[in-house]
């Protein structure tokens, strides 16, 4: 028993002194995602950071609504659109879901051809995805002239409670600007399949390594967590 | 669809090959490429859909009490699911992974129950000091 714990001591490879060393012992073949890169494994820690990011931003929007005194104003008519000479509740949310699990269905689709190293699918159903994207941040900031217009701002609104205009402002605008990163990084991803980067391995412009086909599906990962997370809001801000 | 099935036998034969090479040699599969037919992610699609517009259903028939809230949070943690399951491949991922990014999340429910306490409190204390409200 003792011999074997010496054996397996005096297996120990020799470390270089002080930080080094350190960094050695804590990196070296320690894994704990076996089969999964890098990258991916990055980007779902990145992801779990983020789920506590907007996590923290629901749970001060419901603090906020559970102890104020005065009354929420109510969504279903606050979001409603004036369409045919009736007022249609939430429609325009409504519209926007739809707009946003599509971009995540078409970017789907995307890692499926991109593994299937059909460049020309994988890149257009991409750009498909990015198209979808700008709709859905476009009916955003149509959204946020009408109720600017309206008179909500983050100190007050013209219909209830003062926390209404911040924690809308802050939810949406949060969500929003993840969107935009995702259609500028779906653009930046498209470009690099459309132009066969992944199939011919040409070294990337900031990190110099060889790319593949993962990198789509790694896209595709934050793309449907900024779906998901319009389904949280959708759920806790609009429906509630 | 006949693309998508050849696909789908593709793909088990990977999984069988990977299998095998993972038995002999004694070691999990390095890297498993995630490919599954495309009707599959139609079909989520079409689901996702359908759960939305029940959703939305919800409001505009301006459901109330109980039968609203529960109808709302099945209905979102459906959504949730099938993104995260299918759309994201979390089905396929080793659990190792899977546990690490889906447990976390669930702790944020003990920091939900704090503030429904905090929120309480505050309310309490503005009723008590402010008045019922205006």
């Amino acid at each position: 028993m003792s011999e074997t714990t010496l054996t397996h001591s005096s297996q120990t490879e020799p470390r270089p002194a002080g930080w080094q060393g350190i960094a050695a012992d804590w990196s070296s073949d320690q894994r704990a995602f076996k089969n999964v890169s890098w990258g991916k494994a990055m980007m779902w820690i990145f992801l779990l950071s983020d789920t506590f990011i907007f996590g923290c931003f629901l749970l001060s929007y419901m603090t906020a609504r559970m102890s104020t005194r005065v009354p929420w104003p109510n969504p279903s008519e606050v979001f409603a659109l004036h369409i045919g000479g009736s007022n249609v509740p939430l429609i325009l949310i409504a519209i926007m879901t739809f707009v946003l699990i599509s971009s995540s269905g078409t970017m789907a689709m995307a890692v499926n051809f991109g593994y299937r190293r059909d460049r020309r699918k994988t890149a257009i159903l991409m750009l498909l995805t990015a198209l979808l994207g700008a709709t859905f941040v476009g009916m955003q900031a149509f959204e946020w002239t009408k109720l600017i217009t309206e008179g909500v701002r983050p100190w007050g609104n013209p219909w209830g409670a003062a926390q209404f205009g911040s924690t809308f402002f802050m939810i949406t605008g949060f969500h929003g600007t993840h969107v935009t990163i995702g259609v500028i990084f779906l653009i930046i991803v498209a470009r690099k399949v459309w132009r066969g980067d992944y199939d011919t391995g040409r070294p990337g412009f900031f990190t110099s390594r060889k790319g593949h086909y993962e990198s789509v599906e790694i896209m595709g990962l934050y793309w449907h967590f900024v779906d998901l997370v319009w389904v949280f809001i959708f759920a806790f801000f609009y429906l509630w | 669809m006949a693309e998508a099935t050849a696909n789908g036998l593709g793909q088990h034969h990977l999984n069988a090959g990977h299998a095998h090479d993972a038995a002999t040699a004694g070691v999990a599969p390095a890297e498993v490429h995630q490919e599954h037919p495309i009707k599959l992610y139609l079909v989520v699609w079409a689901w996702l859909f359908v759960l939305s517009a029940c959703s939305y259903m919800v409001d505009y028939f301006g459901l109330h009490g109980y039968l609203r809230w529960s109808l709302i949070l099945i209905f979102m943690m459906l959504k949730a699911g099938l993104i995260v399951a299918v759309f994201m491949h979390m089905a396929w991922e080793r659990l190792a992974l899977t546990y690490a990014i889906i447990l976390p999340p669930i702790l944020v429910l003990v920091f939900v129950a704090m503030m429904v306490l905090e929120a309480d409190y505050t309310l309490l204390t503005r009723v008590t000091f402010f008045g019922a409200g205006p």
